[in-house]
C-alpha cells in the first residue's frame, strides 16, 4: 500500500471543524459522565491543538 | 485475472503518487518563482525591492499570529523599498475573503487559487516566509513563527538587504 504524505499546505482539511473529535459537546459531556461514574476518574481525554500541525 | 487487475491498479496508483508527490524544495540562493506568472492578479510593484513572501492560511493559527509583525515591518520599511506579499494557500475562497475583510492585515495579500506557487516552492511548514533580494533570489527562509524572536531576525535581515541595495 502506498504511503501518501500530506503536505503542509494541505493541512486545512485536517483542521476542518468536521475533523474535530468533540464537535458534539453534549454527547462528549454525557460520555465523560458515564466514564467518571464507571471509573471514578476523569480527564485525560485529549490535548489542545487545532489539527493543522502548525506548531 | 482479478489479481492482475489489482496489480495494474496498484502500479498506476504508485507511479502517479510518486510523480505527483515530488516537489522541489526552495533553498537559499535559488531564484524564487515569478509571482506574476504563478499568482496573476493585481500584485504590488516588486521591481528593485526587497520582498517578503509569506505563505499563510486561515486555518493556521501561528500564520495569523504573525500578521501584526508583518504589518509593522511593512510600515517601517516600505519607504526604503520593502514590500510584504502574503500568499494564502486556502482552498476555500469564502474563508479567505471573510478573514481579510473582518481582519484587514495591513499589507498585501493574495490567494494562491490553485496552490500552484506553494507547490512550486514546496514550503516545509506553515507558516514559512521567504525574504528575497532585489534580484529575486531567496536570501533568508523563516520556518514557523516565534513571536519577537522572528521579528528581531527579520528586522536584522531586512536591514542588511536594504543596506546592500544602497
Amino acid at each position: 500500500m502506498q504511503t501518501v504524505r500530506v503536505q503542509p499546505w494541505e493541512h486545512g482539511t485536517l483542521a476542518d471543524y468536521t475533523m474535530s473529535a468533540d464537535r458534539d459537546p453534549l454527547g462528549s459531556q454525557l460520555l465523560e459522565h458515564v466514564y467518571f461514574s464507571r471509573e471514578a476518574a476523569t480527564g485525560g481525554a485529549g490535548v489542545g491543538g487545532a489539527g493543522c500541525g502548525c506548531n | 485475472m482479478r489479481s492482475l487487475l489489482i496489480t495494474i491498479i496498484f502500479s498506476i496508483n504508485f507511479i502517479l503518487g510518486t510523480v505527483l508527490s515530488v516537489h522541489a524544495d526552495t533553498h537559499i540562493g535559488d531564484t524564487f518563482p515569478s509571482l506574476s506568472a504563478t499568482l496573476g492578479g493585481d500584485l504590488p510593484d516588486t521591481h528593485n525591492k526587497i520582498v517578503l513572501v509569506d505563505f499563510w492560511a486561515t486555518w493556521c493559527a501561528p500564520c495569523k499570529a504573525s500578521f501584526p509583525v508583518y504589518k509593522n515591518l511593512q510600515a517601517d520599511f516600505a519607504s526604503q523599498g520593502f514590500v510584504v506579499v502574503a500568499v494564502s494557500v486556502d482552498t476555500v475562497a469564502s474563508a479567505y475573503t471573510h478573514y481579510i475583510t473582518t481582519t484587514p492585515p495591513g499589507f498585501f495579500t493574495i490567494r494562491d487559487t490553485n496552490q500552484s506557487l506553494v507547490k512550486q516552492v514546496s514550503v516545509p511548514v506553515m507558516p514559512t516566509s521567504y525574504l528575497l533580494s532585489k534580484d529575486g533570489r531567496v536570501r533568508y527562509i523563516h520556518k514557523g513563527f516565534h513571536s519577537s524572536k522572528t521579528e528581531i531576525e527579520l528586522r536584522k535581515e531586512i536591514t542588511t538587504l536594504l543596506a546592500e541595495k544602497n
